[in-house]
């Protein structure tokens, strides 16, 4: 294999391992925007509250609670983490958000917006903004893999499988279950679901919290590689957006495609012009919003 | 002739649905003002009218898909008016098929299909369904969107029907319909009536009905304005062309 090979089947590898994250986060938003017809600004801020509840429950939980020992791990962190942000989601969409529906879609934008310099706010505050690193990686994950091409990093490997079995998963479920044809419907004709006999509020509210689940989860996921830092989320969110957009708003197939992709570009742009790999996705964006204004996913109409 | 047999009813059951003085609102206009009727369990009943007069209001009303409400609509002996709309359907084992006709395009006709929750039990199984509508089996697999317009009609249907409702409220369904599926969905209404099912036609073509139905009701600016029973239609004729005459 020549050396061009390499280098680009390894700026690949390390551009697919930020995709994952702009899938699963761009995912979250298309569910979310499917669902509620909200633009959560809050996503982002909601990948780093994932990011510190990882962190908190590893270093701080225990000494806050007198029990010097506790650490939580990474594995339990997995689990315990997308809960408590889809939580905090359900409480956000049942407290605040429900009430803006009825309105103009901007205000739901504005206040998650709200929301999310809030938390950045909040976090800042307590902690370094340079960012902290997350100590409790797990044990069989460290190490690095032998890619033929490459050396990988075994925990970002597991980073990228898992990422895309979830991607995988959150699919299925919407486009081929009972449970996701419902929620196809309640996007499409609330109203005579709900005549039908089922609960759309509750259903919303779960929507949220999955979705902001999701953001939690990409948050837990991306702590042992990135620091956890209380801008992490307000870094991402920006190409999560234009991610979004390409995809195509409210697609599934499109968020999770598009989100892939455009990590794969994005690290082979580096190969090639690397002060590009930047700003390729935002050219991208706007290419394809003039060819596509819906996105390549996005219904065209 | 049906005479006796509404008569026994009438002393064995009280009324399955009774709506009193139902007054419903879309934003600042007064659309129903003070409908009352009666059904009794399987019973079929039409409501009449012209366009306008407030015949989909009532049955959205019954069902809480309107702005606001008042009055009172008793299912099984439950007040209904104040409930939020998802519990109506359970407690009053209540099928609707909207006037749209409501297939979701996003929806295979299967998932369609499925999608309405089990209501209780007694529910046509999904094998039934297809020996009653044996279209819907061959379309299963498109959306919902790329079937015929009966096709779609009888997919509204049918997916109440497998939920177990007791009480259907079917809104203008041979509306835009070829003459040849009309008559399929009149021999399919006398079935369901058959099978021991309360039904709420809203109707303009009479006609559709006129032979199944125990009661018409007219309606007109919000209100019922007359009565007729079945057996009494010939009789009354000219009166209702009168009423439905624009």
């Amino acid at each position: 294999m020549d050396v061009m090979m390499r280098l680009i089947l390894a700026q690949g590898m390390l551009g697919l391992n930020n995709g994952v994250f702009y899938a699963m986060l761009s995912l979250g938003l298309a569910v979310i925007f499917g669902m509620l017809n909200v633009v959560n600004f809050a996503h982002g801020a909601l990948y780093m509250l994932g990011a510190f509840v990882a962190l908190i429950l590893s270093s701080y939980l225990g000494p806050w609670i007198g029990l010097d020992a506790l650490h939580i791990g990474f594995w339990p962190a997995l689990i315990i983490t997308p809960i408590v942000v889809g939580c905090f989601g359900m409480l956000i969409e049942r407290t605040m958000l429900r009430w803006l529906y009825k309105f103009d879609p901007i205000y739901g934008l504005l206040l998650t917006f709200g929301i999310a310099l809030v938390l950045q706010g909040v976090f800042s505050n307590y902690f370094n903004s340079a960012g902290t690193p997350y100590p409790a990686q797990p044990e069989s994950l460290r190490g690095v893999v032998h890619l033929g091409f490459m050396v990988f990093p075994k925990y970002r490997l597991f980073a990228i499988l898992f990422s895309i079995v979830v991607c995988f998963l959150t699919w299925y479920v919407i486009e081929r279950t009972r449970l996701g044809a419902t929620l196809r419907a309640g996007v499409e004709n609330p109203e005579l679901v709900q005549a039908f006999g089922i609960n759309v509020p509750r259903m919303i509210t779960l929507t949220f919290g999955f979705g902001t689940g999701l953001a939690g989860l990409a948050g837990v996921l991306a702590a042992p590689i990135y620091s956890v830092s209380p801008l992490m989320g307000a870094d991402i969110i920006i190409i999560v957006f234009a991610v979004v957009v390409i995809g195509g708003m409210g697609s599934i197939l499109g968020a999770i495609t598009a989100g892939l992709a455009l990590g794969l570009i994005e690290g082979i742009t580096k190969v090639f012009y690397a002060p590009a790999a930047n700003t390729v996705i935002f050219f991208l964006m706007v290419v394809v919003l003039l060819i596509r204004p819906a996105g390549l996913f996005g219904r065209q109409n | 002739m049906a005479e006796p047999a509404a008569a026994t009813t009438v002393k064995t059951s009280e009324p399955l649905l009774s709506v009193r003085g139902l007054n419903a609102f879309y934003g600042e206009s007064h659309v129903l003002h003070g409908i009352d009727f009666d059904l009794r369990e399987g019973e079929v009943v039409t409501l009449l009218g012209r366009n306008g007069a407030g015949r989909t209001t009532t049955l959205r009303a019954m069902l809480g898909l309107v702005d606001r409400r008042s009055g009172s609509v008793k299912v099984r002996g439950h007040e209904i008016i104040d409930l939020p709309t998802h519990r109506i359907a359970h407690l009053g084992l209540l099928g609707y098929c909207p006037e749209e006709r409501g297939i979701f395009a996003s929806l295979s006709v299967e998932e369609n299909l499925m999608l309405p929750p089990t209501l209780g039990e007694g529910g046509m199984s999904v094998e039934e369904i297809y020996r009653m509508f044996p279209n819907l089996e061959e379309v299963r697999r498109r959306t919902g969107m790329r079937i015929s317009g009966g096709e779609q009609q009888m997919l509204a249907i049918a997916r109440i029907l497998r939920t177990g409702a007791r009480l259907l409220l079917l809104d203008e369904i041979t509306e835009g319909l070829a003459p040849v599926i009309v008559k399929t969905l009149g021999r399919m209404i006398g079935d369901l009536k058959q099978r021991g099912l309360t039904i709420i036609l809203v109707e303009q073509n009479f006609r559709f009905a006129s032979r199944l139905a125990d009661r018409h009701y007219v309606i007109e600016h919000g209100k019922v304005i007359d009565r007729i029973d079945g057996a009494d239609l010939d009789k009354n004729m000219e009166r209702l062309n009168r009423y439905l005459s624009v």
